[in-house]
């Protein structure tokens, strides 16, 4: 199939800012990690999204003007990715979704003729390492103390509603969604009853139904989130750094 | 690796660190005479061999301290990571606080090396009984700081560095050589960075200066008192430990930094500063060294928030570590053989 180079645009815009906005929220732990393997993993994390946030963004136009000079009605990223850290378990919780998501997405755009797939089968590799850490995290705490199972808990829940929208067809994006559905069921599934946790129950997506982040629609926490990260770089119109 | 100081077999139980170590045995003239000499020799020192205790603990201080700097030296930077105004900037400035926390890992594995835990310096450095580097109680008040810091902290940091390459105590010498490649990457990008904004608009051009104008005093104090007022150097230079003094090293920094300031574009605050064609060097004012000890006491812009924040980092994540703690003894038999291909194989893909 051919992509016209505006729908390439749209989903180009859709994962980079996915990877954008997640990065964001990760460099917001720094310095604050639990441990010190934490400061770095995070980091690590965080940079390999910025990497890719990049290159995506790079196709869609200018990365610069895209990430700092966009209201937040322009974004496209999935709410899932904007929601802040909270505690350790919330954030590995949102890691967890996210990245066996991201993982699957990428394996399989990498394998069409999509122009943005040389981009997904090499963060595929960067993903599957995102992945392992968040499952990790997930038997640890899920498995650990009674406290740690309990937030774990939590997180999952809290972060469940907005993991349906994960599965909205992105325009420009030739991906059997179904298939990536039940992928991503099966594998979080696996991975939550393994950390002796329970898969939540509700919804997976809220009430508000077009309110979705690929459509522009975001949370409230998103606008904040958005004023801190581009506040410096609007302060100075058209200046280079 | 060392040979000739290595302790007689009979020795070894004393050569264990601690308390128990200051005793005196009959032939601790003889080990010390043995380690006198590997020093004078240029020898290293590895953790198995004899050693003074105040050997030892001047370097578990001198490490802890290092490591700790390295941990609190991730605040004033990660302060401007969800600002950076570019998405290159951002990337790189999230590597170097990456970077530091690593620094900071290695620093305490070579402290472990002398026989003491990450753990118990850690919980020296939160109720303030070791020190961190007194420059990271200042704030980084716009994003030229961040310039600033790689330019004149990363660079007096080096300057102090460089020499602990060849530091007598193996571990800490090869920490540093890593550290110090780093270090010198971060350096650059500093430099680069306020090149940028010096080139760049007005605005940004003050920017720059504002932020040189502020710690280019501080970073002078990185090298520590003058040497007259230093009461650990002439001992750790005859261990080399140190191989130069605080006013040799600042000397040099100043010499390096003058004409680098040239070609920023920038003026460094200093009326007094001149080149001496006598000594083949630059004079410079005087330091306001009751800003430095004031600092050093816990009197600096930052030094509380510095460690509330710190603190605070490790008290809310104590639930995380006890959790990974009761996950791993509860699966350490069967988890064992799966765990180290699971973290390993991806992780080189990122690297």
């Amino acid at each position: 199939m051919t992509t016209t180079p505006r729908t390439a645009g749209i989903a180009a815009l859709a994962l980079g800012d996915d990877a954008l906005v997640l990065s964001h929220r990760l460099g917001e732990w720094a310095g604050h990690a639990p441990v010190l393997e934490e400061e770095v993993a995070l980091a690590n994390i965080a940079l390999d999204l910025l990497g890719q946030a990049r290159i995506l963004l790079s196709l869609a136009g200018d990365e610069d003007e895209l990430a700092f000079l966009r209201e937040e009605r322009a974004f496209r990223n999935a709410q899932l990715v904007e929601q802040p850290n909270g505690d350790f378990a919330h954030t590995i919780a949102r890691q967890l979704y996210f990245s066996v998501y991201q993982n699957l997405l990428y394996t399989q755009l990498a394998t069409t003729d999509s122009e943005l797939a040389p981009l997904a089968a090499k963060a595929a590799k960067e993903v599957a390492y995102h992945q392992d850490h968040a499952e990790q995290w997930t038997l640890r705490l899920g498995d650990g103390t009674a406290e740690s199972h309990q937030r774990m808990q939590r997180g999952l829940d809290a972060l469940w509603r907005f993991t349906g929208e994960l599965f909205q067809p992105v325009p420009g994006l030739d991906i059997a969604w179904q298939t990536l559905r039940e992928q991503w069921t099966a594998t979080v599934t696996g991975v939550i009853e393994k950390a002796t946790l329970t898969v939540p129950e509700g919804p997976q997506s809220g009430a508000w139904t077009a309110g979705a982040g690929r459509e522009g629609l975001h949370t409230e926490p998103f606008g904040r989130m958005l004023a801190e990260m581009q506040h410096l770089h609007r302060s100075h119109p058209g200046a280079s750094w | 690796m060392a040979t000739a100081h290595k302790a007689p077999d009979a020795a070894k139980d004393r050569a264990a660190p601690g308390p128990a170590a200051a005793d005196v045995g009959p032939d601790t003239t003889e080990l010390e005479s043995l380690f006198d000499a590997a020093v004078a020799a240029d020898e290293r020192i590895e953790p198995r061999d004899w050693m003074p205790d105040a050997y030892r603990a001047t370097l578990v201080r001198q490490i802890a301290q290092h490591a700790h700097s390295e941990i609190i030296g991730m605040q004033p930077e990660a302060n401007w990571i969800t600002r950076a105004p570019s998405l290159r900037r951002k990337a790189i400035l999230m590597a170097k606080v990456q970077d530091e926390a690593g620094h900071g890992l290695y620093l305490y594995s070579a402290a472990e090396t002398l026989g003491v835990s990450r753990d118990e310096l850690l919980d020296k450095l939160h109720s303030g009984r070791q020190k961190y580097s007194s420059i990271f109680n200042y704030p980084t008040l716009t994003w030229a700081d961040v310039g600033a810091i790689g330019w004149l902290v990363d660079g007096a940091a080096i300057t102090n560095q460089v020499p602990l390459c060849r530091c007598s105590y193996g571990p800490y010498a090869r920490a540093m050589v890593r550290v110090c490649k780093e270090e010198s990457f971060h350096q650059r990008q500093g430099y680069e960075l306020l090149l940028a904004l010096s080139r760049g608009t007005p605005e940004q051009h003050a920017m720059a200066q504002d932020a040189v104008d502020r710690w280019w005093w501080p970073s002078l104090m990185m090298f520590g008192p003058p040497d007259a007022e230093s009461s650990h150097s002439e001992q750790s230079m005859t261990w080399k430990i140190k191989r130069h003094s605080n006013d040799e090293l600042r000397q040099r920094f100043v010499d390096i930094c003058v004409p680098q300031a040239e070609s920023l574009g920038l003026t460094l605050p200093d009326p007094d500063l001149r080149w001496d064609e006598e000594r083949g060097h630059h004079t410079f004012g005087p330091i306001d060294w009751s800003e430095f000890w004031s600092v050093l006491k816990g009197n600096g812009p930052c030094n509380e928030e510095r460690i509330t924040q710190r603190r605070r980092a490790h008290e809310e994540g104590a639930w995380v570590r006890e959790a990974a703690a009761a996950y791993a003894a509860k699966h350490s038999d069967h988890d064992k053989d799966r765990r180290p291909a699971a973290l390993g194989t991806p992780a080189e893909a990122t690297a």
